[in-house]
């Protein structure tokens, strides 16, 4: 190996943590960055609407976790931090809406839903079980029964 | 017969939901902010970066914000529609240039036309967020008390225009 790719093997070597570019952490302190985490997990991007605040890369995720963590540096709680998305955005940023007049269905539907099918289904075993009636074996079967289960043996 | 209502009335329950759910559009989110006063801003004017644009100059007129970029593709498609609104002269557009690049909205605005008597400069997008803008163009249709009344998301079409926008600003303009 001539000097040429050892200086070349070396250079690449040494400009690996060049290219290769740190996370960026979320805030300066990891208070703060916490913060900012537990809050952005719970906020829905508007732009990638099935990904959350804290996942997404749209410019304005970028900007919504920007205006976040000045709120969080000016020590608005979280309750107040989030009253400012849902004056702007409304429940829609929220991935557990409060409930509400609106929201009633999107609450109450699943347990209505599971209350009529149990309802249902309750019903339908019920009848089904009172039309089934006891059938007496008649002594013919029976004997047909004797010779079928005395014949089973025998067969290959 | 009567074994198979049952089924067939649940099944046009759900095909009937399934239809309102295919019309919904889920990009077209309600805002909160229309029945309330328009968030304030100072901004400074594109064409002039030492004057500044706020709604506060627009007290008493029933007008129109429009938030674009040279980078959406989506304003272009609208731009005929705003540059046809404001030649008929029934409402003023003004328009909010959001994350952009000041000399590139100057060339798409000399390009395309400028249908805007004033353009306001929100590069980082605040003004935007103040607004529940999350995809431009947006456009807000403000009265005269400042008070937001009607909010596009999306490029306006010749029949919105026609049928939601000047409608309302000619009932805006009566109060």
């Amino acid at each position: 190996m001539n000097m040429q790719w050892i200086t070349l093997i070396v250079v690449l070597f040494l400009s690996g943590p060049v290219w290769a570019g740190e996370a960026r952490p979320l805030a300066d302190d990891p208070a703060s960055e916490a913060r900012l985490k537990h809050l952005a997990v719970e906020l829905r991007c508007l732009v990638c609407q099935n990904q959350t605040l804290a996942d997404s890369n749209a410019p304005l995720a970028e900007d919504l976790r920007r205006e976040v963590r000045e709120m969080i540096a000016k020590n608005m709680s979280d309750q107040e931090i989030i009253e400012f998305l849902t004056a702007r955005y409304g429940d829609f940023v929220l991935y557990r809406p409060p409930l509400k007049a609106t929201t009633t269905l999107l609450w109450v539907g699943p347990f209505v839903l599971v209350i009529v099918g149990a309802t249902v289904l309750m019903v339908t075993l019920r009848r089904r079980a009172g039309k089934v009636v006891d059938v007496p074996v008649t002594e013919d079967e029976h004997r047909r029964v004797e010779q079928l289960l005395a014949e089973g043996g025998k067969r290959p | 017969m009567n074994r198979f209502l049952l089924p067939l009335s649940i099944f046009i329950v759900v095909v009937v939901f399934l239809g309102i759910g295919l019309k919904l559009n889920p990009r077209e989110i309600p805002s909160p902010l229309v029945g309330k006063a328009a968030p304030d801003f100072s901004q400074p004017q594109l064409f002039e970066p030492s004057k500044v644009f706020s709604p506060a100059d627009m007290k008493g007129k029933v007008w129109l914000l429009n938030f674009w970029a040279s980078w959406c593709s989506g304003c272009k498609t609208e731009h005929p529609v705003l540059m046809d609104l404001a030649k008929s002269g029934q409402v003023p557009i003004y328009g909010m240039d959001y994350k952009d690049q000041r000399d590139e909205a100057m060339t798409w605005l000399s390009r395309w036309g400028n249908p805007y008597p004033v353009v306001g400069v929100d590069d980082a997008g605040r003004v935007g967020i103040n607004y529940g803008v999350y995809g431009v163009p947006e456009t807000y249709v403000i009265d005269k008390q400042g008070v937001i009344q009607y909010k596009q998301i999306g490029p306006l079409d010749p029949e919105t225009v026609e049928k939601k926008i000047i409608p309302l600003v000619k009932q805006l303009e009566a109060q």
